[in-house]
């Protein structure tokens, strides 16, 4: 299946790499690593300040969070042919196994219906395929929920 | 047992709760701290910190974190609460975002609504300034034993 085109593939590429360079995703070490079509994927490497279980040695349940709601985030702006603020309404993550302690953890998200008003988005966090994953997340988010633009003028 | 778990319960047991924190390397990294409430309970927070930081526009705290803040809370209640020779596992986790987080801390405070052989549910509560506006809401589900 052909893969559906950016609705703007610049906004979509500055939108990437904006949203990574955010503090907390900096702290994480949150890597954007492109998208095919209008999905993107994320990409953080484990690191020992990331445990959330040191017994286990893997990776803290919020690292999963952070990057679930960034590359949703960053789905959602590739729908869109300008660039929009928007805020995370709800986010579910159901956790299908743990993780593999050392290795990194990538995210590849799509947002399969953008209402009005609601943008709906689904993602999967792995470490070898998307085929074979560690955690689902689902979320929805407000469309336009600041009038404060994100970005200088005619940056995308 | 492992060795997290004897760390864990001997710090609980002499209420050592930056200690608690410090065992779990991204409660450290958020910068978590927590204590008891006047009624005995946990209470969580979370002093604001540029690093945490999503949006920088606003700037609001990141969805992530806050995420993690809580999951983080659910867990160390959950284990503060029961008695258990493994730590819980998190089966799945549901965030309700109602307000963005401002420049300023962050506070959780759990209740366990159900604790069975298997699985405990923990609704988790975050606010701000005002407790009667809470910044987020979440629910999560843990699996307390594991089959051998």
């Amino acid at each position: 299946m052909t893969e559906q085109a950016p609705a703007n593939e610049k906004l979509l590429a500055t939108a990437g790499a904006l949203f990574v360079s955010f503090p907390h995703c900096v702290t994480l070490g949150m890597q954007y690593l492109g998208s095919v079509g209008r999905k993107p994927t994320l990409k953080v490497d484990w690191r020992d300040d990331l445990v959330g279980n040191p017994a286990s040695g893997v990776l803290h349940g919020g690292v999963i969070t952070s990057i679930v709601d960034t590359c949703s985030a960053i789905a959602v702006i590739a729908h869109m042919t300008e660039l929009e603020t928007i805020a995370t309404l709800d986010l579910r993550i159901d956790y299908l196994k743990a993780a593999t302690p050392g290795k990194a953890i990538y995210c590849t998200a799509e947002c399969y219906r953008l209402a009005s008003q609601i943008a709906f988005t689904r993602a999967v966090c792995y470490h070898d395929s998307p085929d074979d994953p560690i955690a689902h997340g689902v979320a929805t988010f407000m469309r336009d929920s600041n009038p404060k633009p994100m970005l200088a003028e005619g940056a995308a | 047992m492992s060795q997290f778990m004897e760390t864990f319960l001997a710090l609980r047991d002499e209420k050592r709760f930056a200690d608690i924190i410090a065992a779990v390397p991204y409660a450290r990294l958020m910068g978590v701290a927590c204590g008891e409430d006047e009624n005995g309970e946990l209470l969580f927070s979370l002093p604001f910190a540029e690093r945490n930081v999503g949006n920088t526009t606003l700037p609001a705290l990141h969805g992530g974190l806050i995420g993690g803040f809580l999951e983080n809370a659910a867990l160390l209640h959950l284990m503060w609460n029961r008695e258990s020779l493994e730590a819980p596992k998190i089966v799945d986790f549901s965030l309700d975002y109602l307000r963005s987080g401002k420049a300023t801390t962050l506070y959780a405070q759990c209740e366990i609504t159900k604790q069975g052989k298997r699985v405990a549910h923990v609704l988790i509560e975050a606010w701000q300034e005002d407790r009667r506006k809470p910044v987020a809401v979440a629910r999560a589900h843990f699996l307390l034993s594991t089959p051998s």
